[in-house]
């Protein structure tokens, strides 16, 4: 590796992503000076607990930083936080921000991930009490909203799992849910069918109200709460209005730049984008994974700690090669979903239920005989055969996964 | 206050004191190597893996039902694994040590 001392690495966003590739960076012998810049001026914090424990916790100091400011110390990394980055300038190899601040860079890492979607209707920007949910403020917004409500009735818009998430947290602390969903199931765009089934019945069991093929038309503010218009002409009464409308990814500083897009930035196996000095790690890149040998797009925390160990990795001069299965995973109420692996292409989706237990199965997608993912509900049994025969590529034997009697164990079930 | 000493997988010895939270949240507080805690502590993505001594198991106890499945995910696991997220620090876990197994 080449002398780093003299040299400087600027990450623009402080999530998953750069704050990993931050201390990644030093972990791999980067001695030079690391500079991390976000615009949200809270130290970086995990994000999927926001829909579930800190919307939950009556604490509001319960956030989980990432790392504690004493780790950013330690590994001298400066932060940048509650900073706008405005633009990229590459042939000078610098970037400015704040009130005409500029700081040059030798390796600079775009992990500007994404911000929620904000749908276009009527009257939703002047509404008040209606927000999105992928912020630590965004959260803060929502709990003191939801103090301040007497009647407690809120409309989810959007049913994604952060939407279905957020619901289900909100039943918890004693509000009346409703989700408006415009595809004709939950989960529509990102899961199977029968997944969508399971969880369209475990919400309705917790008393949250679904409704589905429904768009919302406009919102009006009547007295101290609101009202959903929607398609199918009813009035949905709502005091507090959660946005979960999926995300748009973060790219205008990529796209000013002239860096090459294609459904977010797009980088190569090391996370490099077509200017050699600038790498892109998380949500917002588009990039090519090898064991389904196609080009995609994740949002995932997996993708972001993966990404961020490759490229600083590459940045460090080692030679890496990223071979990641994706993997996810949501929980609401008690039940906990964990999926491994794409289902895209699938032709057959074999559903496993566990005897002993009747919360438990699992949902075995494949291509043929070629098993391309697994979705596990209350049964990391199967998350963890699966992964280990998605990524070995092992065959399996498809009678005896979805009997029952048999037991879910490598031995029974993997052809040999 | 408890005292809990970690071993990392390049022998180096890191010894802390906490009184809450979870032995991953320690670690990761206080840079062990090894202790990534990805999923921040709900027992999705093993990455918190450590191997008690014997003498400890008692005190710890065994792990859940999930924790044993995800402990799978991993291949150096034995009968003296834990995920450490799921490992709530008390006065009585003090003097404990845990080698990191990745």
């Amino acid at each position: 590796m080449e002398n780093t001392t003299d040299k400087i690495a600027v990450v623009i966003g402080a999530s998953h992503a750069g704050v990993n590739l931050a201390f990644n960076l030093r972990k791999e012998g980067w001695l030079g000076t690391i500079l991390l810049f976000d615009a949200d001026p809270a130290l970086p914090y995990h994000r999927p607990p926001l829909s579930k424990t800190y919307l939950t916790s009556k604490n509001s100091e319960a956030q989980q930083p990432l790392k504690p400011m004493e780790s950013y110390k330690k590994e001298n990394i400066e932060l940048y936080l509650g900073i706008w980055v405005k633009k990229i300038d590459r042939k000078a190899k610098q970037l400015s921000y704040g009130e005409g601040r500029a700081q040059n860079y030798d390796v600079l890492i775009l992990a500007t991930g994404a911000r929620p979607f904000i749908p276009d209707i009527p009257r939703l920007e002047t509404t008040k009490n209606v927000f999105p949910l992928r912020s630590l403020e965004d959260v803060q917004h929502i709990k003191k909203a939801l103090d301040g409500s007497k009647q407690k009735k809120i409309v989810v818009i959007g049913g994604g799992y952060i939407g279905l998430e957020t619901a289900a947290s909100l039943k918890k602390m004693g509000a009346k849910v409703t989700v408006l969903e415009r595809e004709e199931r939950v989960l529509a765009r990102v899961t199977s069918p029968e997944l969508s089934a399971f969880f369209t019945d475990l919400h309705k069991k917790h008393g949250v109200k679904l409704r589905t093929n429904i768009s919302v038309k406009s919102i009006r503010t009547v007295g101290e709460t609101q009202q959903v218009l929607c398609s199918d002409e009813n009035a949905y009464q709502a005091d507090v209005i959660i946005l979960g409308c999926g995300i748009q990814i973060n790219i205008e500083l990529a796209q000013a730049a002239g860096l090459t897009l294609k459904n977010g930035i797009k980088v190569d196996g090391i996370c490099k984008t077509n200017d050699d000095s600038i790498f892109a790690i998380g949500d917002c890149t588009f990039h090519h994974n090898l064991h389904y040998n196609r080009y995609v797009r994740l949002e995932s925390v997996q993708n972001a700690v993966d990404q961020a160990k490759i490229a600083a990795a590459a940045i460090c001069g080692k030679e890496v090669v990223c071979n990641s299965i994706p993997w996810f995973w949501s929980d609401q109420y008690d039940t906990k979903l964990q999926m491994v692996g794409l289902n895209e292409g699938y032709d057959e989706a074999l559903l496993r239920t566990e005897l002993e237990n009747e919360n438990s199965f699992s949902i075995w997608y494949f291509n043929g005989k070629t098993l391309l993912a697994v979705d596990a509900v209350n049964n990391a049994k199967a998350y963890v055969i699966g992964t280990k025969c998605i990524k070995n590529r092992l065959s399996l034997d498809k009678a005896k996964l979805k009997n029952p009697q048999i037991q879910l164990k490598p031995a029974t079930i993997i052809l040999e | 206050m408890a005292k809990i000493t970690f071993i990392t997988q390049e022998n180096e010895t890191i010894t802390v004191e906490g009184n809450s939270g979870s032995l991953m949240e320690l670690a990761v507080n206080n840079n062990v190597r090894g202790i990534d805690g990805d999923c921040g502590g709900v027992c999705s993505c093993a990455t918190c893996h450590v191997h008690l001594s014997p003498e400890h198991m008692e005190t710890v106890g065994s792990p859940s039902e999930i924790e044993n499945d995800m402990l799978e995910l991993d291949d150096n696991v034995s009968e003296y694994s834990r995920l450490s997220c799921q490992i709530q620090l008390s006065e009585a876990l003090d003097g404990l040590v845990l080698k990191v197994a990745n």
